[in-house]
């Protein structure tokens, strides 16, 4: 992961030195206090640089994605014509207009310039597919997909980080290794596989769930939150059961970790009961990385959800992935490739800047 | 006293093979007390055994389309244990030969990024300054691209093949390794034995190949059994979504075709059942085989 920023030590040293120098006596409150605001205003610079250098970084791997979602896409193959009339009888003509529409016909600068000033408003050009532009369609899209992946980000870390503190405390029990078995056989299934085992079970067999779809037409109001929710439990199911794991495995590891540490053996030896030491000392601390992992996995939580989405028929942006991929749409791939990419960017950038918020040993 | 006498009489080189089949030995007798270990390399030999035996016990003529062996789509019988695919071929057979596209393609990624990884790692730990700085923009770059989403995107352009599909996945997974390994090698170079090495005279190459790579190379162990479960779950995914080579049968091709010709509406358990769980079982026998590496490698995760 990226790095961290310095830690404790050396702001400490720095403090132990400046309370040193500060001089004693009559006088010595507003010295100090003139003193604190100096270090007040040194805190905020490097703040700022830290806060800085994040975004920096952030902008640098977008445009770095922008970058090589063109030339990946337009590049590689030699000739988008080729790749979107591939199969099809077509005319020399056909191509030719097919180009001139799509603007393939241009220098290869110049069609970056137009990509990249179009990027920067929100704009990936049109879709070969359907030719409608693409911005539309993931306006279209986004809403089932943030609900799906929305709601299985909480129900996976909230249940990856429940059993992961229950594994932790009863460590080598029976129901601990079963739990960690448990996760480690679903995290190396295939979620489509699972997804559509899930169906053959519960909804072709038991015809307890829909098989596929987010909503039945017609149903309003009310009905229509149940019929959706409905529909999006075994979807929900199949994420949850492929992404809880990691959580799991992180939780319990580092709550491990902590029930070693000699603050521990200090709290305990204060007089606290076992369960505030372990609630109130332990769990904060095993907490920190379990948080930056939710964020950091969102890639493999969207790639999870353009499997899930594909075997369900949910109407979000993986399905469209898939259609777009499928056909290939370069346009409806391309645009999709950067926005995937942005929410990765977005999600690592977010959790670099909550890091130090959470946990003061790595404030900068 | 014998093994004094002996040493006393060893070459360099004897003396280091000596203590690298005893440090073999010593990984192997903490290894085996993991039973969760013992059991996926278990799995792992019987996977492999038959991957590599399948030419000869049931041949190549089982995978024709066109003259197959029974009547397609039947359920398991005598002849056909797990019944047969839409076009009458045993679906046994299928996952026999997937079998050796799955860990061909996970073993060949696997060290691609393996590879990679621990090359620019390496660099990227023993030199400081722009050279570090550039490599580790560059690694940061390829850990914050979507790994699946590039894996798919690469296999769409670059045209359908189980090589594409070993590039994609083998180019898009290795900034983990080098992050791991750059971290191994910093903290490798600080111990003395390393100043001490450069002091006798030893350069940069000897320093990174003698010293570092030794030192690195368990951790590495450990990351690239994981890593093949990871990319044999790429690689089905990537067949699955139908980018992947249309002429080998994979496993992930079979749950695709299977899901193609109805089996999930019509319930033909025996066609899509059996690759998923070819799959799962090989994805968690090298996790478990991970997972027990980085047990004996590192004590502390022991009690794990």
């Amino acid at each position: 992961m990226t790095e961290l920023p310095p830690s404790d030590a050396v702001p400490h040293l720095d403090e132990v030195r400046d309370r040193g120098d500060a001089p004693r006596g009559t006088g010595g409150a507003a010295v100090a206090l003139a003193d604190r605001r100096g270090r007040d205003d040194d805190r905020l610079r490097r703040n700022a640089a830290y806060l800085g250098k994040r975004l920096l970084g952030a902008a640098v791997s977008l445009v770095a994605v922008i970058f090589t979602s063109f030339f990946l896409f337009r590049i590689i193959p030699g000739d988008p014509v080729r790749v979107m009339t591939h199969g099809r009888p077509v005319t020399i003509e056909q191509k030719e207009a097919l180009a001139r529409e799509f603007g393939l016909d241009k220098p290869m600068l110049e069609q970056f310039v137009s990509y990249l000033l179009g990027v920067l408003r929100f704009d990936f050009g049109e879709s070969f597919q359907y030719n409608r532009p693409v911005l539309s369609m993931v306006g279209e899209r986004l809403g089932p997909t943030l609900l799906l992946v929305g709601a299985s980000l909480a129900v996976s870390a909230a249940l990856g980080l429940w059993l992961g503190v229950q594994g932790a405390w009863k460590h080598g029990s029976t129901a601990d290794r079963v739990n960690t078995g448990v996760a480690l056989t679903l995290w190396s299934v295939p979620s489509f596989w699972l997804g559509l085992i899930l169906i053959v079970v519960f909804a072709s067999g038991l015809g307890w769930f829909p098989t596929s779809g987010m909503k039945t037409p017609g149903v309003t109001g009310f009905d229509m939150v149940l019929d959706v929710a409905h529909h999006m439990v075994l979807p929900l199911v199949t994420l949850v059961a492929v992404v809880y794991a990691q959580y799991l495995l992180v939780m319990r590891s580092s709550l491990l970790d902590e029930m070693g540490s000699d603050y521990l053996t200090t709290a305990r030896a204060k007089g606290l009961r076992d369960t505030e030491v372990k609630r109130q000392h332990a769990l904060p601390n095993a907490l920190l990385p379990t948080t930056t992992l939710v964020f950091i996995n969102i890639g493999f939580v969207l790639f999870g959800a353009v499997l899930v989405e594909t075997v369900f028929s949910w109407p979000g942006l993986g399905k469209l992935f898939y259609e777009g991929l499928s056909v290939p749409d370069l346009p409806l791939v391309q645009g999709l490739f950067v926005i995937f990419s942005a929410a990765v960017i977005l999600m690592n950038l977010v959790s670099d800047l909550i890091y130090p918020l959470i946990d003061p040993r790595v404030r900068p | 006293m014998t093994s004094a006498a002996s040493t006393a009489n060893a070459s360099p080189r004897q003396l280091t093979w000596a203590r690298r089949r005893r440090a073999v030995g010593t990984f192997w007798s903490s290894y085996r007390q993991n039973r969760a270990g013992l059991f996926g390399l278990a799995v792992l030999a019987v996977f492999v055994l038959s991957a590599l035996l399948v030419p000869w016990i049931v041949g190549e003529e089982a995978l024709s389309v066109t003259r197959p062996p029974g009547e397609p789509l039947q359920p398991p019988s005598g002849e056909f244990w797990l019944g047969t695919d839409r076009s009458g071929r045993s679906v046994l057979d299928l996952i026999l030969w997937g079998s050796r596209v799955s860990l061909t393609v996970g073993f060949a990624a696997t060290f691609i990024s393996i590879a990679l990884g621990s090359l620019i790692g390496i660099l990227a730990g023993h030199f400081s300054g722009w050279m570090s700085g550039l490599l580790l923009r560059i690694t940061d770059w390829f850990l914050v691209m979507p790994t699946l989403v590039l894996a798919v995107a690469l296999a769409a352009v670059l045209g359908r093949s189980l090589s594409t599909i070993v590039i994609a996945i083998g180019v898009t997974s290795w900034p983990t390794t080098a992050r791991l390994v750059r971290a191994q090698t910093l903290a490798v170079e600080a111990r003395p034995y390393i100043e001490r090495a450069r002091a006798l005279g030893g350069g940069h190459w000897h320093v990174m190949t003698r010293h570092v790579l030794p030192n690195v190379m368990p951790i590495v162990l450990a990351q690239t059994t994981l890593m093949v479960a990871g990319a044999i779950l790429t690689e089905s995914t990537v067949a699955f979504l139908g980018l992947g080579d249309p002429t080998t049968p994979s496993w992930g091709s079979t749950i695709q075709a299977a899901r193609d010709t109805g089996a999930v509406s019509s319930g033909m358990w025996w066609y899509i059942l059996p690759p998923g769980i070819a799959i799962a079982l090989v994805a968690l026998a090298f996790t478990l085989c991970g997972r027990a590496i980085e047990a004996v490698l590192n004590p502390r995760l022991r009690s794990r």
